[in-house]
């Protein structure tokens, strides 16, 4: 199969801004899934709101289209509902950290067995420019007009604090990485966090000085470092896979507390 | 030498927003950016299928099409 | 469970038995007072009827995911109270738009804001209608007795499935607390709405949202052989964001339609001495109960006097309360909460003027004593 199999090819091109990076996790999403040879039909893409979740769309998948921060809490109930779909949620940052930040971390701590991907652009962009909790201090945005004093979370550390049992970050600059990390989070059985950051020239570009998307990459490849070269660059964000580790997962369990409620006979009536 | 079937690269300039990321990162300069702000092919024969541009374009605009002969030296 | 059974049980245990004889099989909840008993009840019934149960982080969470179930094929509930109904409006407005089968107990308690947690009220029958925001329409039901909660606890997941849409059941701290006799019929005894999936074989195009000839939209499981896309954005047929004015405004009306049409097969009440009633009472939940023993206490002693309790609520049934109070001298509508359904049942009525609200909104059930002061004021008699 190719990459147009897995698109819904009549709503292209699509909303995006031009250069905008949630087309290229869109691109590299595909290719993720192209690669480890997954039954469309075994995919269930949910989303919440914002340009990000628009991604949903564009997938021919079986796609849940929802509110703004609640894709996770609705995921969960398509995947305890239905263990053997693969559910994947692509998330903005202010989708997966601001308004859904309480079911980002809720659905870490139960390690269900969901692909969470935060499109991190560091900005609302849907709405036109705010700042979200991932802009970082002293970024200008509409509502940060002299700079936010908001400090920023860290994706990562976040997620791995809260209970993930697969954590990466990469950019749109680093699209072999993307692909990879993407099928690595899909594979792993339990719930796996792939933070991409993600340009948004139209707004955060702008406001912030950093020039166009192609600008923007520049400086993705020169201000990220891969994990292990970290120490050596410590201004540097670094990209890589921080977390990977066994834990038990919330479907699973849940089989085995079927198990124990069957054998008491006192649940029964 | 330059192989007998070279490359193709399809452009789908109805997608195409103009953003230029492919022609910016192309490592051999393909590509360039024309003046209806689409990208464009000038170097076709340069290109080493390396399909950065294919899986950095935004809006899926670009397609990499191997050589055979490219195609069966990496297979073998 | 097969064979009929009796039990001495909560309200808010009917409504479990309810739910489980429905065929529920997908509970998400967060704990609240007083409906927390039945998520309590559902946590070890659910798993060992091989159903799924998940206490949520919060009622967003926990709407969010029974709609999630659902589209898997799910019969789903969640059950709250006020301030856990106040957070599901976002989420029930979307599966209102995306036409997601689901019920939703609320077991009200006083509000605003926190309230009186541990006593009586009916003060969320308006924000069930209108709780969440935009154009829509709604269905919600209520119950005065155990052998009704379990009743209009199975007829909330048929309506659901029926008509693709959230059901509201309204219950109220009195029920859901209250302790008396249940009987839970043989399996087979009340029919069940099953899910009404397509025909649409797999690779033929699949229409997710246009009804068919009699209203109904099949549905098919996520999972299943065909791909659709659910959004909370109007959209066509195959449930594609559109902002077509056509679309936009067809989906609003189908919407509405699909439940305004059929409120006459949605409308469910029960009637006390209405033939010669020349005082007509209309209550509902708890509230009945003391209308009840009023009606019959008034009758022993030759009162003309009748009561018409609703179990729909909304759709308001406005024809039939017209239709059973129309040759009555005078309305008194009996509830907790500053006249929610008085004002539906005055403008059923329209004038003349012979409506009146006979209330009590301090957390107590309003008494048979209570509904005896307000007829005696009406009749100008003094208290
Ligand atoms: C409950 C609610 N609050 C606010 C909004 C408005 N809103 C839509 S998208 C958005 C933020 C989008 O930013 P982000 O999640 O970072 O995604 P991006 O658009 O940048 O991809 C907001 C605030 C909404 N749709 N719903
Ligand atoms: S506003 Fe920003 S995030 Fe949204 S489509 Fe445009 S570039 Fe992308
Ligand atoms: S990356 Fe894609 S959209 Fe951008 S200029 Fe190249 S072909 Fe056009
Ligand atoms: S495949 Fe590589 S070399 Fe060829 S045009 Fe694309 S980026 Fe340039």
């Amino acid at each position: 199969m190719s990459v147009q199999d897995y698109i819904r090819e009549r709503f292209f091109p699509h909303i995006w801004c031009p250069g905008c990076g949630h087309g290229t996790v869109l691109n590299n999403l595909v290719r993720a899934v192209e690669t480890l040879g997954l039954d469309k039909n075994e995919i269930v893409m949910v989303s919440g709101i914002g340009c990000s979740s628009r991604i949903a769309g564009y997938l021919d998948f079986h796609t849940l289209h929802t509110l703004h921060g609640r894709a996770l809490a609705f995921a969960t109930g398509v995947k305890l509902s239905r263990p053997e779909l693969n559910v994947i949620v692509p998330m903005g940052d202010g989708d997966a950290l601001a308004i859904g930040g309480n079911h980002f971390i809720h659905a870490a701590r139960r390690n269900i067995n969901i692909t969470a991907i935060v499109m991190n652009n560091r900005i609302y962009g849907m709405t036109g420019g705010q700042f979200s909790p991932l802009s970082g201090e002293a970024t200008t945005a509409t509502t940060a007009p002299f700079g936010t004093i908001d400090p920023d979370f860290d994706t990562v550390a976040l997620a791995t604090a809260a209970g993930a049992s697969y954590v990466a970050r990469t950019t749109t600059y680093h699209v072999q990485e993307i692909r990879k990390r993407i099928a690595e989070a899909i594979v792993h059985p339990g719930f796996a966090v792939v933070e991409v950051m993600s340009q948004c020239p139209t707004y955060f570009g702008r406001k912030n000085k950093q020039g166009d998307a192609v600008e923007m990459l520049r400086r993705y490849k020169e201000g990220t470092v891969p994990l292990d070269k970290q120490p050596a660059d410590p201004e540097k964000i670094p990209r890589g896979v921080f977390v990977q580790r066994e834990r038990p997962e919330y479907c699973k369990r849940y089989e085995h507390l079927v198990q124990a409620a069957m054998t008491d006979g006192a649940a029964l009536t | 030498m330059k192989p007998k079937h070279p490359t193709v690269i399809c452009i789908n300039t109805d997608w195409c927003k103009g953003c230029g990321i492919c022609a910016a990162f192309c490592p051999k300069q393909v590509l360039v950016m024309n003046q209806r702000d689409k990208a464009e092919v000038v170097a076709a024969e340069n290109c080493i299928a390396c399909k950065q541009c294919e899986q950095r374009c935004p809006d899926l605009a670009i397609q990499v099409i191997k050589s055979p002969a490219k195609e069966e030296k990496e297979a073998s | 469970m097969t064979a009929k059974t009796t039990k001495f049980v909560q309200g808010n245990e009917a409504c479990v038995e309810g739910a489980l004889y429905a065929g529920l099989d997908f509970f998400a909840g967060y704990p609240i007072t007083p409906s927390t008993e039945i998520m309590e009840l559902l946590a070890r019934r659910l798993p060992a009827n091989g159903g799924k149960f998940i206490q949520m982080e919060d009622e967003i969470a926990s709407m969010c995911a029974v709609i999630g179930a659902s589209l898997t094929g799910r019969k789903v509930l969640t059950a709250t109270s006020g301030p856990g109904f106040s957070l599901k409006q976002e989420a029930l407005g979307f599966a209102v738009m995306a036409e997601i089968p689901c019920v939703i107990v609320n077991v009200q308690r006083g509000g605003p804001s926190t309230g009186n947690p541990t006593h009586v009220a009916q003060g969320d029958v308006n924000q069930a209608r209108w709780g969440t925001h935009g154009d829509h329409a709604i269905v919600a039901l209520t119950a005065s007795n155990h052998q009704d909660v379990f009743a209009m606890t199975v007829e909330a997941f048929n309506i659901a499935e029926t008509y693709r849409t959230p059901v509201i059941l309204l219950l109220d701290e009195v029920v859901g607390h209250m302790r008396e006799r249940l009987t839970v019929p043989e399996a087979g005894a009340i029919p069940l709405v099953e899910r009404l999936r397509t025909s649409v074989r797999k690779g033929v195009d699949y229409h997710p949202y246009l009804p068919r000839d009699d209203g109904r939209l099949p549905m098919s499981d996520f999972g299943g052989v065909h791909r659709y896309n659910v959004t909370g954005l109007f959209h066509d047929m195959w449930g594609f964001p559109s902002d077509n004015p056509g679309v936009v405004h067809g989906l609003i009306r189908h919407l509405m339609d699909k439940i305004e049409n059929n409120a006459h097969r949605l409308a469910h009440y029960k009637t006390y001495h209405l033939q010669d009633a020349e005082t007509v009472l209309i209550s509902y939940g708890s509230a009945a109960r003391s209308a009840l023993h009023v009606t019959e206490n008034l009758r022993a002693r030759g009162e003309r006097i009748g009561l018409m309790e609703l179990q729909t609520l909304w759709p308001f049934p406005a024809e039939q309360v017209a239709r059973e109070c129309g040759h009555a001298k005078q309305v008194v509508v009996v509830e907790m909460n500053t006249g929610h359904m008085c004002q539906m049942v005055r403008a059923a009525l329209g004038p003349p003027a012979r409506v009146f609200l006979a209330n009590r909104m301090d957390g107590v059930l309003i008494t048979p004593t209570d509904i005896k002061a307000h007829l005696r004021l009406i009749a100008g008699r003094g208290v």
